[in-house]
């Protein structure tokens, strides 16, 4: 059997919605977000809570605009521990609760494995959302958020940002899920843990080869190959990974971490990076964009990095996970 | 590629931190803390305090206002670009106390800020103590400082 999953029945997003904080309201996708909070705080007392709040507006914002009170499934995950940012915020909805964990990759897993589930049951709506917040994943997996410490130009910035989709089966219009490729995790050995694009990189080498592969297309078929979190670093090391067999892949390629952050003007070095980094940028540009028509067919490759911080002091290497949703807007 | 080539590839392109400007900024912001300590030290002896306690007044002084910086949110702005000029004075110290407590506030006072507030100076904590027991010692045994 090959890896492209196609799923046997129409599967449509329906509807989405994004989050984001202040660097994100900041940055040149400001204008995406359906709200921001000032302080990132979201009115929680902690920054904890504050991410979950964030996740949960942003599957209300997206069921609102689908019309959907309730789905019959949702699918979520972060970063936290026990990714509690999602049982804690968007799982008060009340639907069945489906919690995932892909790192970064965790929208293209959640939109993947929601569109199987639509097409191999009776469900017919289903919600994904994923969220990253910068202070809590600086808490969990690096240093205190007044530590004087020094970032590497590799390190990337954790966006504050949820992105939330609704999918519907049988609806006949929107953007469509048409294919997905879950990734292998790939490990490179990179025990750097402020070049996740290194890491990384190799993930999503391994997942676009075996679509092309298999698929017999080439990237000019695709008006864009976006991947997750890949970042500045990350990207060229994919170039060079790719320069062999997929040469044109530069062409279409583009970084939700590049894209979110003005990498001149924001001090996010290498770029942004979490969850919320693809979900936001998915749910707030990409699919939008291509409801107007502006792309109509689409490789959204989520990028995860999976390590804690106990696997990283015993000098574990950080590998990788790149899922692949193909995404097409029939016109 | 292989892993190994990969991994050096990797380690090569990474390895690219602007070393001279952050040795520049580092020695120009230690360098000017440890002048501000001087000039304070100074400034104690002309209020009335003694030579030997006005070396620890400083190192309170610096303490604090490291301690307030973190508070405030502006200690890490300049340590971004410090570097070890703020890191190897005592007020790296102070901001690697102080920034994990104001973090741990809300897991509450004895098994939030109270268990992890040395979670990051702890090894300096740790080692330190020994090495001072350890050359206690050997002055003890040998008779002899190093």
């Amino acid at each position: 059997m090959g890896r492209i999953l196609l799923p046997r029945e129409d599967v449509r997003i329906l509807s989405t919605a994004a989050v984001g904080g202040y660097e994100e309201k900041r940055g040149p996708l400001g204008a995406i977000f359906d709200y921001t909070a000032e302080d990132d705080r979201f009115g929680q007392k902690s920054f904890e809570l504050a991410e979950a709040e964030m996740a949960r507006m942003a599957l209300s914002f997206a069921l609102g605009k689908g019309d959907i009170t309730l789905p019959d499934l949702l699918f979520s995950g972060d970063l936290q521990n026990q990714c509690v940012a999602s049982s804690n915020g968007p799982a008060s909805v009340g639907a069945p609760f489906i919690g995932l964990f892909g790192a970064c990759s965790t929208m293209a897993e959640g939109l993947g494995m929601a569109t199987l589930a639509l097409s191999g049951c009776g469900a017919v709506t289903a919600a994904v959302v994923t969220s990253s917040h910068n202070a809590a994943a600086e808490r969990q997996f690096r240093t205190p958020l007044e530590y004087g410490a020094q970032r590497t130009p590799t390190a990337q910035w954790t966006a504050t940002a949820a992105g939330a989709a609704v999918l519907a089966k049988g609806v006949g219009r929107g953007v469509r899920i048409s294919a997905f490729l879950p990734g292998r995790v790939v490990d490179a050995e990179i025990t750097d843990a402020a070049n996740m694009g290194a890491a990384m990189a190799p993930s999503a080498a391994d997942t676009l080869l075996a679509y092309f592969g298999e698929s017999g297309e080439r990237a000019e078929d695709f008006d864009l190959i976006l991947t997750g979190d890949l970042g500045q670093e990350g990207s060229v090391i994919l170039g060079m990974l790719l320069a062999e067999k997929l040469p044109d892949i530069t062409l279409r390629h583009k970084d939700c971490g590049c894209l979110l952050y003005d990498i001149e003007k924001e001090d996010v070095h290498a770029g942004g990076s979490g969850c919320g980094c693809i979900a936001s940028v998915l749910s707030g540009h990409i699919i939008p964009a291509m409801e107007r028509g502006e792309y109509r067919r689409i490789l959204a490759i989520g990028t995860g990095a999976l390590m804690n911080p106990a696997s990283l002091q015993q000098g574990g290497s950080i590998a990788g996970v790149a899922h692949l949703i193909r995404l097409e807007m029939d016109i | 590629m292989n892993k190994k080539e990969y991994k050096k590839l990797t380690e090569r392109r990474a390895g690219r931190s602007p070393v001279f400007s952050n040795t520049l900024a580092a020695y120009l912001v230690g360098g000017s803390i440890c002048l501000f300590g001087e000039a304070l030290r100074r400034l104690y002896l002309l209020l009335g305090a003694v030579e030997e306690d006005s070396f620890l007044l400083v190192t309170v002084s610096v303490i604090f206002l490291s301690v307030l910086a973190t508070g405030l949110g502006v200690f890490d702005t300049v340590a971004r670009v410090a570097g070890a000029g703020t890191l190897v004075p005592v007020s790296g110290f102070a901001n690697a106390v102080s920034s994990p407590a104001l973090d741990l506030v809300a897991e509450g006072p004895v098994l939030g800020v109270g268990a992890g507030i040395f979670k990051v100076a702890g090894p300096v904590l740790l080692f330190s103590v020994l090495a001072g027991s350890l050359y206690g010692l050997l002055y003890f045994l040998f008779g002899v400082a190093f």
